[in-house]
This record gives C-alpha cells, structure tokens and sequence, in this order.
C-alpha cells in the first residue's frame, strides 16, 4: 500500500460535503446493469456499494420446473461471455451423475471448446479493461480476433453467443470438418495479436501507471471473500480447478498455472490481475494445441451416448469446473425424477464482485473503473 | 509590416471588417468538416477497419451529416438546471475558441487584427474556454458534469503554466510578443525555426535541446488544453460518462464539440507559429507567395492536428493526480530550465 494517498487537508477551515454518486445501471463501465453507489470526497472513493438484481431472471427457481436438458441453454445465458464453460460444470456434473462415460473423443472436443472460449472471454475481458483506461484501439484488435473463434461456434453449434452445446452424455453436433485447420488459424493468430496487445496496451507506461498499485488484493483478503479465478491467481495464489482437481482429461494435458508476480508493482494489483488474463491466453493455446495433435481423425457419433430421457437416479452433486473467470459450480439435486429438486449456481462473478467495496476504498473515481474493469465481471451471471 | 491585403483591397470599410471575421469562420467551418472526417477515419485507419462508407464516396459526407443530425436533436434543458448559465456555456466555449482567430496571421499580408501582443492575446482568450468548462459542469446541475468542471478547470490551470513558460521563451528569443515578427525572424528555411534555436549563428546549436523540448512540453501541454487523449479526464467517458457535457444535447453539444476542434486548431497554429515557423516556407523564400503562406500555415497546423488525433487513438488516458504529477513536477521545471536557457542565449548572442 505504498502508493495509497493520504488526504492530509484540514476540512474544518473548508466548508466541504462528501457526495454521492450513483454510477449506473446505465453507465459507460459498469460492464452491465450494475449499479454502484460511491461516495466520493472530491475524487476519492470513501465507500462503495454494490447493487445487483436488475437482471434477475429466476434463474434457480425456473430450473426446477424444468427438465435437465432444457437447463442447459439457460445455464449460457448466465455468463454469455463464455457460455461454453458455463454448460461444462453442468455436464459433466449430470454424467457423473447418470453413471455415463463420455468417449475421449468427445471430451477432447469439450476441452478443446472450452479453452477457446477461454481464450475468447480473455480477450473480451483485457479489452474492456484497457477500454476503461481510455484506449480504444487494442479493444478493436481484440475483437476482431474474437470473431475467429465465434465463426467456428457458429459452424459447429449454430450460435455464436448462446451453444447448447455440450449435451448431457454427448454434443449437439460433431466439429466442422476443418475444426483442426481453424483452431490452428486462431491459435496463430491470437499469439500475433497478443504480442501487438502487449506492446500498445499493456507495456504502454500510461497503462502501467494506471493499473500498478491500484486495488491491491492480498491473498488472505482473497481467499477470505472466496473469491476465484485469474482475480485470485492474480493475488498470487496457485489454485486452478484444472490442476488441482481435474475434470475432463486436464491432468493429462501440459500447461502451466499462471500467478501474479507483482511484477510492475504490488502483488495483487490491476495489472496482474490483467496480465494473468494475457498469459492464460498462451496456456490455453499451448492445451488446444496439444488436443489438435492428439484429436482423432475418425469421426463418431457424438449423440450415441446421450440418453432419451434425462431420468437421474435419487441423489445429490455438486460439480464444479474452471470458467475463465473463476470457479463455477452447480449442486444439483435429483428426486429420481426429470426435473431437477433444487439447482443452485455458485457464480463466480458474483462472488469476485464482493469484494470491490473491500478493495477500492480510498482510491480515486478512475482507479475504481479501473479495479471493476479487473474483476472481470458479467451481470448475467451475477444476477442469474 | 506589409498592410492586410483586404485594406487595399476594400478600404478602410465595412466590408472589410465583415470579411476579417468572415474569413476565419468560413475557414473554421470548413476545417472542422475535415477535421471531424479526418478523426474518423484515422481512427479507422488506425483500428484496422473502414469508417464510414455510405454517406458518400468513401463516405466524405460524413461529418455533414453528423451536423444535420444534430441540428435536427431536440434540445434538453434539465429541469434542474441553471438555465441561463447551462445556455451560455457553449457559447462562451466557442468564443474562447473562434477569439483566437482574430490574431491568427494566415500569411504575412493576412492577419484579422494585427496586435502587438498577439502572442499573449490568443494565449489569453484560450483560457476562456475554461470558463465555459466550468460553467456547463456546474449549471448542469449533475454530479458527473461537476466532477468534469472540477477535472476541467484544475487540469486547464495547470498546463496553462509549462504553456506559458513556453511561450515566455519564444517571446524572449524574437524579443517580441508580435505574432509577425516571431514569424518573420523565422524566414530563410526551416533551419531557422523556433524548433531549431531561431535564426542566429552557428553557436546557436547550444540552444536546440532546449527548444526541442519546449516544443515538446507546448505539444503536450496544448493536447491537456484541449482535453484530447491521453488528458481528456474532464470527458473521460469511462468515468464520469462525458464530463462537463453529460447534460448537453442536440447543437449545444455541437458547439462543445466545434470549439474543442477549433482549440485543437488554435493550439496547432500556436505551436506553428512558435516553433515550426508560422507561415514561413521550409525552402526559404522558394514558393513563399501570399497563397503559398497560407497553404503552409494551415499544413503546419493540419499536421499537428493530426498528430493529436493519431495519439488519441493510440493511448490510454491519465488519472487526475497522475496529470497533476506530470504538469507540476516533470513540465513546469523543464519548461522553466529551458526558459532560463534559452533567456541567457537570447542576451549573449
């Protein structure tokens, strides 16, 4: 905290109010429909609170009276950043408990979408993040690059937002044909533009200047809020669900778990909480690149597996997987019956959002965008 | 001094006085189009897309539209607003802007009113648009608006004082506050520009680091004037949504965008005039006729205009503190070492 300022200024010869300010839910960088309230002296933050719900949609309750299949298109439109992920935990949770073993194949495929998702939602969150520090450009490079990887969604689910993908015991489809040659074109490509990113945004002494020092998140207070992700590996704690407790085939696969350094200023800063996001990026390319040289070349059928009717046994689950933004779970309760008992989703976001009020007390107006712009967040999934 | 052409032109009349203001709003009319389509589509250049394509060939009717479009925007006044204030305010902003033209010498035989303190007159009119700043942010009656003002007014006052320290060297190297004779000590090829230590021996090798950065530290300084990227916090659209002109609509908020173009303008013509030879040709007197003048100086600007846009769209912006950080303890000092210097060398020499 050597850089927090101290306000040193004798109020009591100055006839000075704090103000409140209401920063949106119509607002440039709340990044959705959030709304914060900040109290503000002059430029410093003294307080903010958060509040949510304005896109709240029964998220929860309206699964009950739905049947497992039919959660999962509304499991995408929580994080509609990186829909892929969310259906992952999901999934795999409902197999595990049906007893079905999905094909390598099959799982080879799901990994191989769901990092490229990752890859995706990285590339959005870096963006947005040097769009609230005023550039534009690297945002627009970022984007383009995108679109790569939201073409081959739409060749192999039909939606470029929203999949439905991933199926319980099965995929909707099986990949294009020329899936291999194009996660190849995106892995080259989003290596080419991460460098150009790196050099214009992230290396750019302005930016350092506005992120070093800024909502600095210790460990302790980290893991204290249960918070998840590159926001806690930023804080430089190694936990990532791919490692420490793998799903899918991620303990066969090389790559490594990136961590804060502090590199540029104090561990835990905006900056490594950004810079984490960029280096995940080249790990994912590393695990596509490994799943392109081990995917066979034999087509299957990807729906063999997925069964009639979606009829658990009697029981209960909690399955959990690594979202690019944390860790999002789901404790799915089954009364033997279609529809699920009771679902509840442990959102990442939502739990990453806890702790902005903690963090970024004491800060100015700009670093607070700043610091929101790191958590990474999205409404969808924190309202639900 | 050669007299205004318009005054042998016209006589000492009405039209003439008509024509000296007429001209340089025609012109700032014109140059706010191409500005605007120029910012489009550096942009564009820049971010690797098209820009606007349809309203047009290549789009060139763009920034005409944008004005229609605007023009034809209902114009809001919030209910809490102070209304005479909230009216003025755009005005006020413009005239901060467009006043500056009244010394703007085009060529050596075209100058609206020839001052002899035009330097510190386009310096001193500048710092209307302040004004302007703080009145909208706080008639508004918004808290983004205020914060704006506040941003507005303590970022403008800052910078003013590296501008100034600037322009105190300039004025001590011409001796001179006349626009037109600074420009005229720059005659005889781009050597002898203000960048390049002025016109003097060979000695005056001495003094081009400190000119150098002089222009340097008005460049940067001109950009914080003018609120443009990588200063533009009193706008930071990030933040506090759009600053002092949150609240403005329809062609109030054009005349904040026209004037924030016309100091983009101003600021470039001040920095030619200063240091890149006003409108003086860079070959000496080779194609250095009247029309000539005047294609130079808007050349001049024009490029520094363009180097602000390219920046805008190539950095992220500053923090309040950071830009205080910047102006008080790295540009003031710097400016005032220069000035020291470039002081001492114009009593030697």
């Amino acid at each position: 905290m050597t850089e927090k300022r101290i306000i040193d200024v004798d109020y009591s010869q100055v006839d000075t109010e704090r103000m409140r300010i209401n920063m949106g839910p119509q607002h440039p960088s709340t990044h959705g429909v959030l709304r914060l309230e900040v109290e503000v002296d002059g430029e410093i933050v003294t307080d903010v609170v958060p509040h949510i719900g304005y896109l709240h949609r029964c998220f929860e309750k309206a699964c009950e009276k739905m049947s497992y299949p039919q959660v999962i298109p509304f499991i995408d439109r929580m994080d509609y950043i990186a829909s892929m992920n969310n259906e992952l935990p999901y999934v795999v949770g409902m197999e595990k408990l049906m007893g079905i073993n999905v094909p390598d194949r099959i799982q080879l495929i799901r990994m191989a979408f769901a990092e490229l998702n990752r890859i995706a939602n990285h590339q959005l969150a870096v963006a947005t993040f040097g769009l609230d520090a005023g550039a534009f450009t690297p945002f627009l490079y970022l984007f383009r690059d995108r679109e790569m990887i939201l073409n081959l969604f739409e060749k192999a689910s039909g939606g470029r937002l929203l999949y439905n993908y991933f199926w319980i015991g099965g995929l909707m489809h099986d990949v294009p044909p020329t899936f291999k040659q194009e996660c190849l074109n995106i892995i080259s490509t989003v290596r080419k533009t991460n460098e150009e990113v790196m050099n214009l945004l992230i290396g750019n002494s302005i930016f350092i200047e506005r992120t070093i020092n800024v909502g600095i998140l210790p460990a302790d207070v980290a893991v204290n809020f249960g918070v998840s992700g590159p926001v806690l590996r930023g804080s430089g704690l190694n936990y990532d669900l791919r490692r420490s407790e793998p799903y899918l085939l991620y303990d066969k696969f090389d790559f490594d778990v990136v961590v804060g350094k502090g590199e540029m200023g104090t561990l835990g800063d905006c900056w490594d909480r950004n810079i984490v996001r960029m280096r995940e990026m080249e790990e994912s390319c590393k695990i596509i690149e490994q799943i392109i040289a081990n995917f066979p070349d034999e087509s299957s059928d990807v729906r063999a597996l997925v069964p009639r009717r979606v009829k658990p046994p009697k029981g209960e689950i909690y399955s959990k997987a690594e979202n690019p933004k944390g860790e999002l779970g789901f404790y799915i309760v089954s009364d033997g019956t279609v529809n699920p008992y009771r679902m509840r989703a442990r959102a990442t976001s939502f739990v990453n959002l806890s702790v902005l009020p903690e963090i970024s007390k004491g800060y100015m107006i700009a670093d607070l965008i700043m610091i929101l712009g790191s958590l990474d967040i999205v409404l969808g999934e924190i309202d639900r | 001094m050669e007299q205004n052409f318009l005054y042998n032109w016209f006589g000492d009349g009405v039209i003439t006085y008509a024509l000296l203001v007429t001209i340089p709003l025609v012109f700032l009319l014109i140059y706010a189009l191409v500005a605007i389509l120029g910012e489009l589509k550096i942009a564009s250049w820049v971010q690797d897309r098209l820009g606007p394509m349809r309203t047009g060939w290549k789009g060139v009717l763009q920034p005409l539209a944008e004005v229609i479009k605007l023009l034809q925007k209902e114009d809001i006044v919030p209910d809490a607003a102070n209304k005479p204030l909230f009216n003025l305010a755009p005005y006020v902003m413009f005239t901060g802007a467009f006043g500056a033209f009244a010394a703007m010498p085009f060529a050596f035989n075209f100058v609206p009113a020839h001052l002899n303190v035009g330097l510190f007159y386009i310096f001193a009119i500048g710092a209307f648009s302040v004004i302007g700043i703080v009145m909208g942010g706080w008639a508004s009656n918004n808290k983004y608006s205020l914060l704006g003002a506040m941003r507005g007014v303590s970022q403008m006052v800052s910078y003013e004082i590296p501008i100034a320290l600037a322009i105190l060297a300039i004025a001590a190297l011409a001796g001179s506050l006349d626009l037109q004779e600074i420009i005229n000590q720059q005659g005889g090829g781009f050597w002898n520009w203000n960048i390049f230590g002025g016109y003097g021996s060979f000695w005056k090798i001495l003094v081009i680091p400190f000119t150098l950065s002089l222009f340097v530290i008005h460049f940067v300084g001109g950009l914080a004037e003018t609120n443009r990227i990588p200063f533009d916090i009193p706008e930071g659209e990030s933040e506090i949504v759009a600053g002092y002109h949150t609240e403005y609509s329809g062609m109030k908020f054009a005349m904040f965008f026209f004037a924030e173009y016309a100091n983009m303008f101003t600021v470039s013509a001040i920095i030619a005039i200063c240091f890149l030879g006003g409108w003086q040709s860079p070959f000496g007197d080779f194609l250095n006729q009247p029309a000539m003048q005047a294609f130079w100086f808007i050349s001049k600007a024009c490029f520094l205009v363009f180097v602000q846009i390219w920046l805008r769209w190539t950095l992220p912006r500053l923090r309040v503190d950071q830009l205080m950080y910047v102006s008080w303890k790295v540009m003031t000092p710097l400016a005032f070492v220069c000035f020291v210097a470039i002081a001492v060398w114009s009593m030697l020499r």
